[in-house]
């Protein structure tokens, strides 16, 4: 180890002499590509917030006329009033940044990278090279995405999900011209980026770990990233399979996904013997683990925040893992559920919806871990601990509609409605992006050496808290009552006046919700630069991220890399001086490490019982018998 | 360059300090293992959207029967207007399967670390790879010289057609008659292009990759790294391609 110390000192040396472009711009260092994609999945989701602000606007008050609209959208907004193509084009754009670059790229991005090195003891990733090549992908997929909103015919306007044929006949309608094809090119970057980003999760996650750092002693965190990466690894390339289709049915006159097809001012179609279905089934193969994609990370942060947080062990560490596992491999078997309306074979219906329940199961194992985790801790409530818990919320709230929205029954009444919007707005929408919240603020000391400020965290969460709940609630009742989604104004539809003021209701929530936010740019921007300056160890996390210096180091620690003692979670140790027991300190009680399990039964001085895990000790801790 | 230099630095550090390495793999290799098992979704799912294709339309067999390979691919290069069922395909076949086996020689001279032998067998592989590129730039422009298209297919065959093809043997004088053929299931050639298509790609980029690789061994970059890594990792690649076509050819041309 000597030669890599000394050849580390060599290393510090040529540090300074990095140039600018190859520490900011191209830089294989995983701190800094996490940066960047965390400030690209910013910067995107302000636009597809925005343009959310926009639609909510028309739906609110769809006869008035706003002037900023033809201020801000020429043409789209032309009198103050927003173009119906626009809308739709709207509503899409809004989906797939959303989707796939906020929270897909923006949170497993940022936090793959950031965690699964510091995490588990490694250097750099499995190929640096890869990883900034992944990142570069996914910025040249946002710029051209960014790009086709400004295209003569308008952005990609066939919902996120581009079901054909709308998508792929250009005169379908004006979004599936240019903009159409340049949706698709931006989706193939994205899909080249994500896999260039599993496979190197992957590796590095079986790979690269350090001495004594097991499977089962990984922060439940590294787990759902490696969950979430072969759900990306398997699922995204049957996306690629669907586009390859749908770009020859647009461009070279195949008819896959075409068939019978009378389109106005063009007459009947020649296209014959294709099915639409067969894209939404491979579609939503890939469109289902997405979901899950999407949510697992923010389910790893969240455990790993309530556990520092709550300082006690998380709660059935192995049954959380094993529900990752449960969820993913379900999330492969479940899309039907998406197309119980597609004219599906009743029987394949109910097979689909009993799946679709049993992931309720792994769920619920998660939501009862993360309650128990929390019940009779001792509370920190820090903003990430408030967004974690927030997270939890949603995805109780969510989750029980989904309950619903899996049976193939009620889905006739509730498919295409609010419900649905209400649904995955609340159960991936609002919880993901509060679990990459939580994350932001727990290892935002990791990431610039500074702290955020608490009083603004604070109020970021409470009106963001509200107002979502704000928001996507009373969707929950115009679903029910059978208002579809995806239109741009219900005046002409009698039966949809009482929802005018629910949905006043709902624009000004989301207004507030915007405003909410600039609370959390501020603080987050304002705190890079003029921030309180971090301590190595500010939450008292026993995680490794927190025994690297605080100051960014190529190569994450000098000298040696840390060996690993015990399990992440190792709060509140009866033993123990400190609440907390960070994995790489050494304990001369401690076996080797090579050889241990995941914990270490508790020294038998005190209570003789505590000669169990600490699993079970824990358990006793929890409902108080010892 | 201060970066290659740390890069040189990372290579020459143990990569896992953490006891047994899982799976005994270098990270690079299980990247490859990883990026291939993506491949094999890809590949799946196009076979699925041509299984899926295939299966629906079947409503009237004689109008909509799926086109007869062995009709169609029965040409050989030089021996015009006779019926030689899938013998050029077999061949192409054979020729790939043949550059996987020199694929191995390659790997397995590289183990022994003896230069000479991996650089001739890795040109052995990379001619196997452009003779199949060749041969199937050749079948597809006899495919289309007959008249395939992506948005039509004429390949459909007439039940009298079917009885007279039955009737022939290998080797026998063939012509289409216009009575034989007739309109047939859209996507039979649009698919046809797309995954073998998709599937040449593929064994482009392998050539590709197995030029460099034979230069990078060639100029003796392995022989100093003291490891021929390297070729086991492309040869995953080129065998995965290889099995890829098995699968392939079953369902363009046997089936």
């Amino acid at each position: 180890m000597s030669t890599a110390a000394a050849a580390h000192a060599e290393h510090e040396e040529h540090h300074h002499h990095e140039s600018f472009i190859r520490k900011y711009v191209f830089s294989m260092d995983h701190k800094m590509i996490s940066k960047q994609f965390l400030m690209t999945g910013i910067i995107m989701g302000i636009l597809g917030m925005g343009m959310s602000l926009l639609f909510r606007l028309q739906l609110a008050w769809p006869d008035e006329q706003f002037s900023i609209l033809e201020t801000l959208l020429g043409k789209w907004g032309a009198g103050g009033k927003l173009d119906p193509n626009f809308y739709m084009g709207l509503v899409t754009i809004h989906g797939t940044i959303m989707v796939f670059y906020v929270l897909t790229a923006g949170l497993s991005g940022t936090f793959s990278n950031l965690l699964i090195p510091l995490q588990l003891g490694a250097r750099d990733m499995a190929s640096p090279f890869l990883n900034m090549l992944s990142y570069w992908f996914f910025f040249v997929s946002s710029v051209v995405l960014c790009i086709s909103m400004f295209v003569e015919t308008g952005p990609a306007s066939a919902g996120w999900t581009v079901y054909p044929p709308l998508s792929a006949l250009e005169k379908a309608m004006p979004g599936s011209g240019l903009g159409m094809t340049l949706w698709l090119v931006a989706i193939a970057l994205f899909i080249i980026s994500a896999l260039l980003g599993g496979i190197n999760y992957i590796s590095t996650v079986l790979n690269m770990r350090t001495k004594g750092m097991s499977m089962n002693r990984m922060p439940l965190t590294i787990w759902a990233f490696f969950f979430t990466a072969v759900l990306g690894l398997l699922s995204f390339p049957v996306l690629l399979g669907a586009a390859l289709f749908l770009i020859f049915d647009r461009s070279f006159g195949t008819s896959f996904y075409l068939s019978d097809i009378y389109l106005e001012g063009v007459g009947a179609l020649e296209n014959i013997g294709g099915s639409p279905v067969l894209y939404q089934h491979l579609f939503w193969f890939l469109g289902h683990p997405e979901v899950y994609i999407i949510l697992m990370p923010a389910l790893g942060i969240t455990s790993e925040v309530i556990s520092t947080n709550a300082r006690k062990p998380i709660f059935g560490y192995s049954a959380m893992v094993i529900s990752l596992m449960g969820i993913s491999f379900l999330s492969f078997i479940v899309w039907g559920h998406h197309m119980f309306v597609t004219g599906m074979n009743p029987f394949l219906g109910s097979v689909f919806m009993i799946l679709t329940l049993i992931i309720a199961v792994p769920s619920a194992v998660k939501v009862f871990n993360y309650l128990t985790t929390l019940w009779k801790g001792n509370l920190r409530f820090t903003p990430a601990m408030l967004f974690s818990i927030g997270l939890v919320s949603f995805f109780i709230s969510g989750g029980l509609t989904g309950i619903y929205l899996g049976n193939a029954a009620l889905d006739i009444q509730l498919h295409d409605s609010y419900f649905v919007v209400a649904h995955f707005h609340l159960v991936m929408g609002s919880s993901a992006i509060f679990g990459m919240f939580a994350g932001i603020y727990h290892w935002f000391p990791r990431m610039f050496g500074r702290m955020m400020n608490n009083t603004l965290g604070y109020f970021h969460f409470w009106f963001t808290f509200v107002t979502a709940y704000l928001v996507f609630f009373p969707m929950h009742f115009m679903g029910l009552a059978g208002v579809p989604r995806r239109y741009y104004q219900f005046t002409l539809m009698k039966e949809f006046d009482v929802w005018v003021d629910v949905n006043k209701l709902i624009t000004i929530a989301a207004i507030a919700a915007g405003i909410a936010q600039l609370f959390f740019l501020w603080n987050f921007f304002y705190s890079i630069f003029r921030g309180k300056k971090a301590e190595q160890n500010p939450w008292q996390s026993n995680t490794l991220e927190w025994s690297a210096p605080v100051k960014h180091h190529h190569g994450n620690w000098p000298g040696e890399l840390p060996t690993v003692y015990r399990g992440p979670h190792e709060y509140s140790r009866p033993d123990r001086e400190e609440d907390f027991f960070p994995q790489h300190i050494p304990d001369e009680s401690t076996p080797d490490p090579l050889k241990s399990g995941k914990t270490v039964p508790a020294p038998e001085q005190k209570e003789p019982e505590t000669t169990d895990s600490v699993f079970f000790s824990a358990i006793k801790r929890v409902f108080g018998w010892s | 360059m201060a970066d290659h230099q740390s890069e040189a630095i990372f290579e020459k550090q143990p990569v896992w300090a953490g006891g047994r390495s899982p799976f005994n793999v270098s990270y690079g290799k299980l990247m490859m293992w990883l990026l291939l098992l993506s491949d094999a979704f890809t590949f799946s799912s196009l076979l699925v959207q041509y299984g899926a294709q295939r299966f629906s339309n079947v409503e009237n067999p004689v109008v909509t029967r799926w086109p007869e390979p062995a009709a169609i691919f029965n040409h050989f290069p030089g021996l015009h207007g006779l019926h030689l069922p899938l013998l050029f395909v077999s061949l192409m076949t054979f020729i790939l399967i043949f550059s996987s086996v020199t694929m191995v020689l390659a790997v397995e001279a590289g183990h022994r670390k003896h230069k000479k032998d991996v650089v001739k067998f890795m040109i052995y592989t990379v001619i196997g790879g452009i003779a199949f590129l060749s041969c199937q730039a050749w079948e597809w422009s006899v495919f289309i010289s007959e008249g395939a298209t992506l948005h039509g297919n004429t390949f459909g065959i007439t039940a009298v057609g079917q009885e007279e093809f039955h009737k022939l043997k290998f080797g026998d004088h063939f012509e289409w008659k216009d009575e034989w053929r007739t309109h047939g299931p859209v996507p039979f050639a649009a698919l046809f292009f797309i995954v073998t298509g998709f599937h040449g790609f593929h064994v482009f980029t392998g050539v590709v990759a197995n030029i460099v690789i034979t230069i990078m061994a060639a100029r003796g970059v392995f022989e100093r790294r003291g490891h021929y890594e390297m070729i086991e990792k492309t040869g995953l690649y080129w065998h995965f391609v290889d099995l890829v076509w098995v699968f392939v050819f079953t369902f363009f041309y046997l089936i």
